[in-house]
């Protein structure tokens, strides 16, 4: 039987998996040329040492571990906006969270790599677990971000099982790959109970998990004494321009496969809207974030914080600064905040200025502590070399090629949240409105009845 | 147990650099290509540091200071270090266990007086340097962070032939390679916790400062400020 037969009301969903386009192919090949030169870059890194970028003294972190906290900046888009919508029962949420949570998984895994690509020493990494010492923060760093990735994949994988049990029973390829996967899930009512209680447990758990990832990378700066870094603000402020960055690239993802793979009828305009107004909150809350810290090293006017300060403001960083306040703060707060630009493709700018803005943000945060070093050394200005750049663009198109790939196996969209939104939740959203008004609702008045006559 | 210490007198300080020089061949700290010495990699266990610049051009007089490792009773360094290949050991010396470092740099990083250097290449010396490595340090390899370390292996050596002599240490058996250079005799080191010792002397001095004291790190090396 060949799946042409079937026809489900969700069929388009499923056809990502089966079809495959030309430009899909000419993509994949474009792409694992870049991966293959960023491998290649990496190789000639460790054939000749961290010489190979353009890091220097003092500046001695710089685009691996920008490019670091970035990914693990954008990995929050996923679990922890799908936990929360879920716990907030936002319906909405139906077709989002998978893909939020595909996001997660591959970028957590491409920014988890970065402090390893980072390493002089990368052969002596299992230092770490024979030698590990609990009180450095590259050590909670390494724990919290195992855990987020552990948790977070789950969180994928036990939402998917439905769908993965939905294609098994349509047979074709893979049909054992399936087989396995769907853990011999039936939809009865006991495996529906225990895997909907599963999810409950899991979303409440990985919020706190994924709060404690970023904070922990903010401690990895903030437990330093360098100007600039040593602040308590960093772990907050971090969450923040985390889930900042993670909405907007969860929109990019979304505008782009909504396009490529024809799920108008499933993210409508009004998704994006809701999505769009929550860029808008988190975007005012980061920019509060970014003023108190910078209002505060200002007014205390220490002459190393200073330094810093200046450097961002009107000295080397400045150019790279006031972008940022651009596309973090001025672009995205016009263009969501008006109705007329609050359109999918406004929404799709904001998100791209977002995106830019938060890598810079990481920059601006990482670089011109080093630059200034509390004695006076003579610095120069730090530039990438190509190994960085070469290393960069294959982390991105690693992660595209992840999204790609998934697509490939499973569907993008939960079907079975979907099919249930339809039969079920329509009838129970305004069953809860209805208890959400003044006066009884059909429901309780048999319930108190009912125990009336116990 | 001593708690080795180090008092550099600005005064008697000319700014010669024989104390960089004697560093850097007694350490083997590695000599790199002219193109990473452009690009801030030049490395350096003693550095010769330009704080500040007096008068104006042409008549200038900039005032320097030797800057060392400041063996920090309360270092920053290992604090943050995942895999303690920096530790004090019990003579206070801020200590560096190369085979075991991975390269994070996060120590750099939070070294308030940036004197940690990385390896940033291979060790690729020409071979009439190789000829004079000093054969009781041990060459690092690319990739892991090094830094002053007292000349410990003279510790090491010191100690060793004290022992093998039935004799306790005296002061004057254990000297770093600076030390012994400077021609000037502008620095002085010693035991801290001895009060007869010139370092402990010097560094109750009124003169005597410490390099960013405000931190807390508490630096062993200090300071004797120059007095016109």
């Amino acid at each position: 039987m060949s799946y042409q037969d079937l026809h489900d009301e969700d069929e388009v969903l499923f056809r990502p998996i089966y079809e495959s386009s030309r430009s899909f192919y000419i993509i994949v090949i474009v792409l694992t040329a870049v991966f293959l030169f960023g491998l290649g870059c990496y190789i000639r890194q460790l054939f000749y040492g961290l010489g190979a970028t353009g890091m220097d003294e003092p500046v001695s972190w710089a685009f691996y571990i920008i490019d670091f906290v970035f990914f693990i900046g954008i990995s929050h888009a996923g679990t922890l906006i799908s936990a929360i919508l879920r716990l907030s029962k936002a319906e909405w949420r139906r077709p989002i969270t998978r893909m939020a949570e595909v996001i997660t998984g591959i970028v957590l895994a491409i920014g988890g790599l970065h402090p390893v690509i980072d390493l002089g020493r990368p052969d002596r990494i299992l230092h770490l677990f024979e030698r590990g010492r609990l009180q450095s923060p590259l050590l909670w760093d390494l724990t919290s971000v195992t855990a987020y990735f552990t948790a977070s994949t789950i969180y994928l994988y036990i939402p998917m099982i439905p769908d993965i049990a939905l294609l098994r029973d349509r047979g074709g390829k893979l049909h054992n790959f399936y087989k396995i996967l769907a853990w011999g899930y039936k939809g009865t009512p006991k495996q529906k109970h225990a895997l909907e209680r599963a999810i409950n447990i899991l979303m409440v758990m990985v919020i706190p998990i994924a709060i404690s990832v970023h904070t922990i990378i903010a401690w990895i700066f903030g437990m330093t004494l360098q100007p600039g870094w040593h602040s308590t603000i960093f772990g907050p402020y971090f969450v923040v321009g985390a889930i900042y960055s993670g909405i907007a690239a969860l929109v990019i993802v979304m505008i782009v496969f909504r396009k490529v793979y024809h799920f108008e009828d499933y993210l409508k305009e009004i998704h994006f809207k809701y999505l769009g107004t929550l860029l808008l909150v988190v975007s005012l809350l980061w920019t509060y974030f970014t003023f108190a810290e910078f209002l505060t090293t200002f007014y205390g006017h220490e002459p190393a914080e200073m330094r810093v300060f200046l450097y961002k403001f009107v000295g080397p960083y400045a150019p790279f600064f006031w972008l940022m306040v651009l596309c973090n703060f001025l672009m995205p707060v016009i263009v969501l905040s008006n109705k007329k630009t609050k359109t999918i493709k406004g929404i799709l700018v904001a998100s791209i200025g977002v995106v830019v803005g938060m890598w810079l943000e990481r920059l601006i945060i990482i670089i011109p502590t080093l630059a200034n070093p509390r004695l006076p050394y003579p610095t120069g200005m730090y530039t990438p070399s190509i190994t960085e750049i070469g290393i960069a663009a294959a982390a991105t198109s690693a992660f595209v090629l992840g999204f790609m790939g998934f697509s490939k196996l499973f569907p993008l969209i939960s079907i079975w949240e979907t099919k249930e939104g339809r039969e079920h939740s329509v009838h129970e959203v305004s069953m809860r409105l209805k208890e959400y008004l003044p006066g009884k609702t059909e429901e309780s008045r048999v319930e108190a009845s009912v125990k009336a006559e116990i | 147990m001593p708690k080795y210490g180090m008092v550099i007198d600005l005064n008697k300080c000319s700014s010669c650099q024989a104390c960089v020089t004697a560093c850097k061949i007694e350490n083997n700290v590695q000599i790199v290509s002219e193109y990473d010495a452009q690009h801030g990699r030049a490395m350096f266990w003693m550095k010769m540091l330009t704080m500040e610049f007096e008068g104006d051009y042409p008549n200038i007089r900039p005032k320097t200071l030797p800057r060392n490792c400041m063996q920090c009773d309360e270092p920053s360094c290992i604090k943050v270090c995942p895999v303690r290949a920096t530790y004090k050991n019990e003579v206070g010396i801020v200590a560096q266990i190369y085979p075991q470092c991975i390269g994070c740099r996060y120590c750099m990083a939070n070294c308030p007086y940036t004197v940690k250097v990385f390896n940033w290449d291979r060790n690729e010396q020409p071979k009439e340097v190789e000829k004079c490595y000093d054969p009781d340090v041990s060459v690092r390899p690319k990739g892991v962070v090094e830094k002053c370390t007292f000349c410990i292996h003279r510790l090491q050596i010191a100690s060793e032939k004290a022992k093998a002599e039935h004799r306790d240490m005296e002061p004057g058996d254990y000297v770093p390679a600076c030390v012994e250079t400077c021609p000037v005799d502008a620095i002085s080191f010693g035991d801290l916790d001895d009060k007869k010792s010139e370092v402990s002397k010097e560094s109750r001095d009124y003169r005597s400062f410490a390099l960013l004291d405000e931190l807390g790190t508490v630096p062993k090396v200090r300071y004797l400020n120059a007095i016109e």
